[in-house]
């Protein structure tokens, strides 16, 4: 690694110049390919360039590999190895069959329930799924735009913690008239993230430290934050010792429109902030400076384009993306705040971008692919006794496939696209 | 020990990189490659090091042809190289470094450190490196740490020693001791080839000197050529340039600089005291060899280094201190040196490039709109005036062949009303046809009003756009001299000597650039 690895950051500092003295004497043929890229810039590509067919190609060698993990763990499957050699038929059936109804148990607690009778009860496993997905649609395009713009956001977690705590604070201690209540309440569940969020970016901004040491450290503060503002008269509920605030007032509880199910408005917010997000990269001057510094930081400040307040701006928004996560967990699935209020959805959301390949679309399908594992995965635990951790490897497998494309492609035996040789100048190793 | 090249090749897709180069370097001798950026020395190097696979020719070492299909067998051949980024580890000390791949190791697979550190005491010693083993590399300047590298090379028994570009990183002072370094391996017998593109080195420690133009060897010279004659050589005449101009149509002065300086990250000042004016329908180009202070001039003016002091003043109005789109927006247009880098956004379709600086601009945005019906139908102008041959407006920047990608950039600087446009090295690796058309441009838009700015190392583009010619020579202004001035004298100036010396020189040894036309020119023919 030479120090030109590290330019990208050095270049949010100083303008995103390299040092006179560099440009004045490296060597810059005309015929060369662009610059050796770094790991973290090939990453970034590999995120947004990859194509659609590689990513359902992962899922499924994912979901391949957690059966052949289901099937040896079930013991009837043990049970029939014990034999294998006198009736070796016996050990295929039960291992045809352990994973077979592990993933149909998966599917009925996901999608849709065959043996309920109503269509509204048949439903209700899709339902959950939904309700898993909400928030992780929200914080997952708060990873997808920075990575859209070339910055990391690991800080999704913390963002939304500040999302619930400002939501859930005018949620249960202010009262206001219906309807104003939830768009207020979800304004502060945006600005708690942006605040957060922005914080990180300014910091990159002016002082050149690496978002993603920043995000991660803000994340702890949010965690102890939370945890402390817990113990204080102004959050806790009154009269008890546990770390919970009060319930959200009738008034500020997100609508659930299916008895018995906890899904609820929050979809509409998530979906409402996934179309922001399409039209701020699409269809605004912003988006357009965010993607051209996330793509060419160097071309972007030539034409004029501050790096700096892009870092900033796209981490304030980011921070009130995952903020609304925030909201929508406090105000329509726990409707009180707790210490583990945020759960896993923050890192849960970087791969849910990274399985969304960072637009907001792939970004949606993929909350609500991992809703679904995540629902699935209790029903197939009380249905055929299948460990629940299975769903976390599969999970971790998908973005390992992801993050691995040679793999997928060696596994599939697909081509691979036609790459650029190393050009004169580019200097091999140099 | 005595190495020589016959006939290597190295094509990159349609692109001759090396061109059936032939070498000889002989045993104890300092040859220099000395060539432009592009020129293919780099490509070259690698060749012989193992690290790209030449397509025709050998590289042969004492006779005896090597397969050459890798670094190691390279070293293990005796070729050694030190490459222009230091391949260390910083954390390391130096002899750690200079262990690591070839580690002594004592019984009981122990790291033997003390070997290392005696290896580099000694060479150390016999060289005059004052390199002490215990140092970490990280808190070495610059040229200690290339010193390690050397180092690394003679450990591993190197007997031929390749220096990229070895001066590019180090201070006036850091160079002057390495090339006693470089005086003192030739004195115990090592082989070193130089490359550069820095005449005052040449001539200083080279015993034979081959240069390099567009992937082939364009001449031999003695080191007791004048710097000018190598200059010429190096830069010389590509293509025949004639463009169709008036006489300037000179208006008030729209530029005026007034004793810029800009200092590096390292305190090194690389534009010394520049001062100069461009007058509105004129064109100033700034010539010098590459590396002279030219592109920071331009990246000053631009706002683009925060560092620069004096006075810059567009239209009497201060530009220094302002962000490049103040700059921007007071009417520059900025044609960056380094296109691909600097120029486009190569993930970008063409569409979106050509609003790159503009796109909150109407009729491109509204407000906090984006609209890219504006932006299709502007990419559809633009590229039918520009003729940019691009499959359609949606198709990536990067894509395009070079000629075309600077016609994107061209297109989206002269898309607005200008009153200064500044060009770094506007044609560098175009064809002939694409560079005859950004010249017409760039005068079409000097004879509108604009005054222009023009940064060339080639003095070809240069003696065919300039009105007014400044060279500058390590950082300050050598002079400002008419356009149509001869190039003999350009080309001494380049290389430091001031303008009536220069004409005086001139007169004395004319001919040099026809000297290289006529080599070229043998060469094509020969070729047929």
């Amino acid at each position: 690694m030479t120090d030109q690895d590290e330019r990208p950051d050095a270049q949010a500092q100083d303008g995103g110049r390299d040092s006179a003295a560099a440009t004045a004497t490296e060597p810059k043929p005309d015929n060369r390919t662009e610059e050796e890229p770094s790991i973290g810039q090939r990453f970034l590509r590999e995120l947004t360039t990859g194509s659609t067919a590689l990513t359902f190609l992962s899922v499924v060698l994912a979901l391949l590999i957690g059966a052949i993990l289901i099937v040896v763990s079930d013991p009837d499957v043990h049970a029939a190895a014990s034999y294998f050699f006198s009736r070796p038929g016996d050990t295929f059936a039960a291992a045809w069959t352990s994973a077979s109804e592990a993933y149909a148990a998966m599917f009925s607690g996901a999608i849709i329930d065959f043996d309920e009778y109503t269509v509204g009860r048949a439903l209700r496993p899709f339902a959950d799924t939904l309700t898993y997905a909400t928030p992780l649609i929200a914080a997952g395009l708060a990873v997808a735009l920075a990575f859209r713009t070339g910055l990391l956001n690991i800080g999704a977690q913390g963002q939304l913690i500040l999302g619930a705590i400002l939501a859930g604070y005018i949620g249960f201690a202010v009262q206001l008239p219906p309807v104003i209540h939830i768009v207020v309440a979800m304004l502060a569940g945006f600005v708690g993230g942006a605040v957060w969020g922005g914080i990180a970016g300014l910091i990159k901004a002016t002082r050149g430290a690496h978002e993603v040491i920043v995000t991660i450290m803000l994340n702890y503060i949010a965690l102890f934050l939370l945890a402390y503002l817990l113990t204080t008269d102004a959050f806790q509920r009154e009269g008890e010792d546990l770390p919970r605030s009060p319930f959200m007032l009738p008034t500020a509880e997100l609508w659930r429109p299916i008895e018995g199910s906890r899904l609820n408005l929050g979809l509409l917010f998530a979906l409402l902030a996934a179309v922001y997000t399409w039209w701020l990269l699409n269809r605004s001057t912003m988006g357009f400076r965010f993607k051209a510094v996330g793509l060419n930081p160097h071309a972007a400040t030539t034409a004029g384009i501050s790096v700096p307040r892009s870092y900033t701006m796209v981490m304030f928004i980011c921070g009130g993306l995952a903020g609304i996560a925030g909201a929508t967990q406090v105000m329509g699935t726990s409707l009180h705040l707790h210490t583990s209020i945020a759960e896993q959805l923050g890192f849960d959301a970087i791969t849910v971008a990274l399985l969304g390949r960072s637009s907001p679309v792939g970004t949606v399908l993929a909350a609500i692919l991992f809703g679904a594992l995540r629902a699935g995965a209790t029903t197939m635990q009380a249905q055929t006794q299948t460990p629940i951790d299975i769903v976390l490897v599969v999970q971790a497998l998908i973005v390992l496939f992801i993050a691995a494309p040679p793999l997928v492609r060696a596994v599939f035996r697909l081509k691979v696209r036609a790459t650029t040789p190393v050009a004169p100048g580019s200097g091999g190793l140099a | 020990m005595k190495l020589e090249l016959r006939g290597i090749t190295k094509r990159f897709g349609s692109l001759v990189a090396n061109d059936h180069i032939d070498l000889v370097v002989e045993p104890g001798e300092i040859h220099c490659l000395l060539g432009e950026n592009g020129a293919g020395k780099s490509t070259l190097m690698n060749v012989i090091y193992g690290l790209l696979q030449p397509d025709e020719g050998e590289v042969l070492v004492d006779g005896k042809p090597l397969s050459c299909n890798s670094p190691s067998e390279a070293m293990a051949a005796g070729i050694g190289m030190v490459h222009q980024h230091f391949m260390l580890v910083p954390v390391f000390t130096v002899a750690e470094n200079v262990m690591l791949g070839a580690e002594p190791v004592r019984t009981g697979g122990l790291l033997d450190l003390e070997t290392a550190r005696r290896r580099v005491r000694e060479i150390s010693e016999k060289f005059g490196f004052d390199v002490d083993p215990d140092a970490v590399v990280e808190d070495l300047p610059v040229g200690v740490q290339q010193r390690v590298e050397i180092i690394k090379a003679l450990v591993r028994d190197a007997r031929v020693l390749i220096l990229d570009e070895p001066t590019a990183v180090l201070t006036p002072q850091e160079t002057d001791e390495l090339i006693e370094i470089m005086r003192q391996l030739k004195a115990n017998g090592t082989s070193i080839v130089f490359i550069t593109h820095k005449l005052r080195e040449v001539r200083a420690v080279a015993d034979r000197i081959t240069v390099l133009r567009h992937g082939k060897v364009v001449g031999e010279a003695d080191p007791s050529a004048e710097e000018a004659e190598l200059a010429s050589l190096m830069v010389g005449r590509a293509v025949t340039l004639a463009v169709d101009k008036q006489p300037p149509n000179v208006g008030d002065v729209v530029l005026d600089v007034d004793g810029l300086t800009v200092v590096d990250d390292r305190d090194y000042v690389v534009v010394d005291d520049v001062s100069f004016d461009v007058r509105a329908g004129e064109v100033l180009a700034i010539a010098g060899v590459q590396g002279n202070g030219q592109t920071e001039v331009t990246e000053a003016i631009l706002g683009l280094l925060p560092k620069a002091t004096g006075s810059v003043k567009l239209d009497g109005k201060e530009l220094l201190g302002r962000s490049v789109r103040q700059v921007l927006r007071a009417g520059v247009g900025f044609v960056p040196e380094d296109r691909k880098v600097d120029g486009l956004v190569g993930d970008f379709s063409v569409a979106d490039n050509l609003v790159l600086d503009l796109h909150d601009q109407p009729p491109f945005a509204a407000g906090p709109l984006f609209k890219p019906s504006a932006v299709q139908a502007n990419a559809a102008e633009r590229i039918a005036e520009f003729d940019i041959r691009t499959g359609s407006a949606a198709t990536l920047a990067k894509t395009l062949s070079g000629g075309n990608q600077q016609k994107v950039v061209i297109a989206r600087e002269l898309s607005r009303p200008l009153r200064l446009l500044i060009a770094a090295q506007p044609t560098r690796g175009l064809d002939v046809g694409s560079i005859e058309f950004v010249h017409k441009r760039i005068i079409a838009e000097r004879d509108k009003g604009t005054a222009v700015l023009i940064v060339s190392t080639e003095l070809d583009e240069v003696s065919a756009l300039a009105d007014r010619v400044l060279v500058m020579y390590r950082g300050k202004v050598v002079g400002i001299v008419p356009g149509d001035t001869d190039r003999d004298v350009l080309g001494l100036m380049m290389a430091g000597v001031p303008p009536q010396e220069a004409d005086k020189q001139a007169e004395e040894h004319p001919t040099l650039i026809e000297h290289a036309d006529e080599l070229l020119t043998k060469q094509d023919e020969d070729e047929k």
